[in-house]
């Protein structure tokens, strides 16, 4: 079969069967890229497109990221958490144009753990999401920039 | 020449992976020497596959850094094992890298 799955799934999505099939395979619906949350300028907004509520904080998600980041188009995060069921991991970054950097799905035997680096363009809050057994919960902390990095 | 460059190491049951794209994540808002603005070009979704399951699924935004950094860990996979990468860029620019896990 010379199609993978994402060409099946957009092809549901165009062919406008995605409301019917939505409610049967909702990871399959949860995994195509959300255009509306990544083009936000709220974070609100954004969380709301994603997940359709605001996140609650929670001591079980996990975000690592510098107090300090010397260089803003570079900052490592790891966002982790040892809850069970997780269904995917989302970053925000609330002063950013767009505050949804970056979402990841994690099927079953993936460990909830996922690093990447993102840009931080100005001290802002960073907000890790995780979506676990239908609830959204988040733990948030501030990273200093003193470069920015959305700069030219 | 593939997008990732691939780091997959089994150890204890579990396979970690690190995989980083050689990918300028164009944003759509930085400006030329003469004013005009770089349109967006920035890598939108990363799937990887094992054995032709999918054991990572990533949504971009313009936010990640420049080279795409990505680490995850999932249980399952033996040396020698082939992981698959499926990438699409918002331009509509796809692809598929494989690598073997070490």
């Amino acid at each position: 079969m010379s199609m993978n799955r994402r060409t099946v799934v957009k092809a549901i999505a165009a062919g406008g069967a995605l409301m019917g099939l939505g409610a049967l395979m909702p990871r399959v619906a949860l995994a195509a890229w959300n255009k509306d949350a990544f083009s936000a300028e709220k974070q609100d907004a954004a969380m709301n497109a994603l997940y359709g509520s605001a996140a609650s904080e929670s001591a079980d998600v996990v975000l690592n990221a510098p107090d300090i980041a010397e260089n803003g188009a570079v900052v490592p995060v790891t966002v982790s958490t040892k809850l069970a069921n997780v269904e995917s991991l989302a970053i925000f970054i609330e002063k950013n144009p767009n505050p949804l950097a970056a979402e990841f799905m994690v099927p079953a035997g993936t460990d909830a753990e996922v690093s990447t680096r993102v840009r931080i363009g100005q001290t802002s809050n960073v907000t890790a999401v995780v979506k676990a057994g239908g609830k959204t919960l988040s733990a948030t902390k501030e990273v200093k920039v003193t470069i920015g990095g959305c700069g030219g | 020449m593939s997008m990732f460059r691939v780091k997959a190491k089994a150890a204890g049951g579990k396979t970690n992976v690190k995989m980083m794209a050689k990918h300028e994540m164009e944003t759509g808002r930085r400006k030329d020497k003469s004013g005009q603005l770089i349109p967006a070009q920035f890598l939108q979704t990363v799937v990887v596959k094992h054995a032709g399951n999918v054991v990572f699924e990533a949504n971009l935004g313009t936010a990640i850094s420049k080279n795409p950094y990505l680490g995850f860990s999932f249980a399952g996979g033996a040396k020698g094992d082939a992981l698959e990468v499926s990438w699409t860029e918002n331009t509509g620019k796809s692809g598929t890298d494989s690598a073997d896990i070490r």
